[in-house]
């Protein structure tokens, strides 16, 4: 274990930074370091923009009742509907999302460090979480579209007269978002058990447990806020996604449930993202200030997300000696 | 190295507990084993279901020919009799444009990012570096959407007004039109989105490099910049490749920024254009699947865009698969025993 010298991470060059000032450098590497600092201020600069940017547009068109009327189909966009059921599809496809994506990986995250066997197998899943990881979300669309279009597949979205199942649904969405969300919660889950020191699952052998209820007991718990990290991480990609939505969610703005069992989520819908794209001057409704409005409201999800995965970091973790 | 050494600790109990264990390593093991059907049958379907375009065109459907436009729109509206299903198609401008912004983007990106982060771990001020580590989270959080929306709403319309005169318009009206949309702004976006990818994975390489290095090459009198740039970067030249692969990737994926910003024509920008090249529009193979989504239930047009998803699933798979055993053969040999 490598012992850390306590201090902030940048020490190390507090006692370098005094050997000679970068007026002595010669020239090539003065423009070097100044490159360095154009590209760190510059990452600073595009993202205030970005932020400051979609907050005026935001604030500027976002009025409350957007935020609890449903869309409306109307000739001039601008001025009817909000984006109720955007907000509405957004929290369900997450939800569905993640509540798939959690279980599946923290087994997979539990399998790879605790088992791992055979090593061949461990390593071929791992590169294959990355495969899944690189994926593009087009193509995760158009698979889960093919795959959910089967006609025993007919439950999850609805079967049109003369057999042709639709395979758009929230469910079946949600499943293709629970891949998306996957390589995160693996991820942040592998990187909690692996920080839990050999001795904690000796300790816990040593009182008579098996290496099943040591997970279950000892390790599941401590890794806690690490799969937090990893699920909020994961809700804020599925938040973001759009391809998925575009293709696989239907193109009905208003959440349209179907009959039957658990029919809304057999339903089709929209969320944020769609919303936004369909109002973009790329979309078919056209309609800037909604979808500034519907954009800032993604964003403050998104911020507000990426805030809880600071919150979760800096909370504290049990410290083992 | 641990977890390894684990799975040798005996397990405590009677033969029921030993059973349950089994179980669960089994359960487990299943459960991860999925992942790699997943990937199987991903390429296997989507390859099997945009076979036929492949197979009417031959190696044609990576070659030039005609506009590729009127081509999807022919397949679009073929005949209803499977025996009189349109295949015709020349793929080149889609690929073209995908390996021109992708490359171009990645190329730019990774220098960027190896200053920034270089930045970020050596140069930066401390309030400075508490800042852009979160402003690095949050770029790569940022919906694409959102950077399309701004994309198609601000950099488009100033590119437009600003960039393009009216003699570069008039040199290629007889081709193109030029309204602002163009490879340029979907190549600056995508900068954007893919450098916090990157910076992440070369400040945490950068980081890794052992402060012995560095000490040693301080001490011969090298200053700051150098030291950096002929010890860490050269140390952590396996990460910076993992970097741009996996950067690559996501590029290539990007489908919903590109189609609103880089002006969904099937279009292939021409070099010879001069500086008007980078006014040109273009559209990458993952956008083209995004704009026809609703057309995917007719037969033969659904099956090329599967041909067009099967370039993408590969390609892809063989990048983030690269990507790792760069970075894994990094972590293993290079710094791993620090």
């Amino acid at each position: 274990m490598k012992v850390r010298v306590p201090g902030r991470p940048g020490d190390r060059l507090a006692s370098l930074r005094r050997t000679g000032p970068a007026s002595a450098w010669s020239v090539g590497d003065r423009i070097g370091l100044g490159l360095a600092w154009i590209a760190g201020i510059s990452l600073c600069v595009v993202a205030a923009t970005i932020v400051g940017y979609m907050a005026w547009k935001g604030l500027q068109f976002l009025h409350l009742e957007m935020l609890t009327t449903s869309p409306e189909a109307s000739m001039d966009q601008s001025q009817s509907g909000g984006f109720f059921d955007p907000i509405i599809g957004t929290l369900l496809l997450t939800v569905i999302g993640i509540a798939i994506a959690i279980p599946v990986g923290v087994g997979i995250a539990v399998w790879l460090t605790e088992y791992g066997r055979p090593a061949g197998l461990a390593r071929a899943v791992e590169s294959g979480i990355e495969i899944v990881a690189g994926t593009p979300s087009v193509v995760l669309a158009i698979f889960g579209l093919l795959v959910f279009q089967q006609t025993f597949m007919g439950l999850f979205s609805f079967t049109a007269e003369g057999g042709a199942v639709f395979g758009r649904s929230f469910i079946t969405a949600g499943v293709m978002m629970s891949v998306v969300a996957l390589p995160m919660v693996i991820g942040s889950t592998r990187e909690a058990l692996n920080a839990i020191p050999r001795h904690v699952r000796e300790a816990s052998y040593a009182l008579g447990k098996d290496r099943a209820s040591t997970i279950r007991r000892v390790l599941l718990p401590s890794a806690r806020s690490g799969i937090a990290t990893g699920a909020t991480l994961g809700m804020g990609r599925i938040a973001g996604d759009t391809a998925i939505v575009v293709i696989l969610l239907g193109a009905s703005m208003t959440i349209t449930p179907e009959g039957g069992f658990l029919g809304l989520f057999r339903g089709t819908g929209s969320t944020l993202t769609s919303y936004v794209y369909n109002n973009s001057p790329a979309g078919e409704g056209n309609a800037p200030e909604k979808a500034y409005a519907a954009a800032f409201v993604l964003l403050l999800v998104v911020l507000f997300l990426n805030f809880v995965v600071g919150l979760i970091s800096k909370r504290s973790e049990p410290k083992w000696s | 190295m641990e977890a390894a050494s684990l799975t040798d600790a005996p397990a405590a109990g009677g033969r029921e507990d030993d059973r349950t264990d089994r179980r669960v390593e089994l359960t487990l093991g299943a459960l991860a084993s999925a992942i790699l059907l997943l990937i199987a049958g991903m390429v296997i379907f989507v390859l099997l279901k945009g076979m036929p375009s492949f197979t009417h065109n031959g190696l044609a459907w990576f070659g030039a020919g005609g506009s590729v436009d009127e081509q999807l729109m022919n397949i679009f509206n073929s005949p209803s009799d499977p025996d009189d299903y349109v295949y015709h198609l020349r793929a080149w401008p889609l690929l073209y444009g995908t390996a021109l912004i992708t490359g171009v983007a990645v190329a730019f990106s990774t220098v960027f990012s190896v200053l920034a982060s270089i930045f970020v771990v050596e140069f930066a001020p401390r309030r400075l570096r508490q800042v852009i580590e979160p402003v690095v989270r949050l770029l790569a959080a940022v919906p694409s959407v959102i950077y399309g929306l701004i994309g198609i709403l601000v950099v488009v319309p100033w590119v437009a007004t600003h960039l393009i005169s009216e003699s570069s318009k008039e040199s290629v009206a007889y081709v193109i039109q030029l309204d602002g949309t163009s490879i340029l702004v979907g190549i600056f976006i995508l900068v954007i989105m893919i450098c916090p990818i990157m910076i992440a994975i070369i400040v945490d390489a950068l980081r890794s490099v052992p402060d012995k290095w560095i000490h040693g090459a301080r001490a011969l009198g090298v200053n700051r910049w150098r030291a950096m740039r002929t010890v860490s970067l050269r140390a952590i030249r396996p990460a910076i490749v993992a970097a741009a692969v996996l950067a690559t990737a996501r590029a290539l994926g990007e489908a919903i920024m590109l189609s609103m910003v880089a002006g969904s024509v099937g279009f292939a920008p021409n070099p010879l254009d001069g500086l008007t090249f980078f006014l040109e529009p273009a559209r990458p193979l993952a956008s083209t699947i995004v704009d026809n989504s609703e057309g995917l239930s007719v037969e033969p047009f659904g099956q090329t865009m599967y041909a067009f998803a099967a370039i993408l699933l590969i390609s892809s798979a063989f990048l983030s698969f690269a990507g790792w055993a760069a970075r894994r053969s990094f972590s293993r040999y290079t710094l791993g025993d620090r």
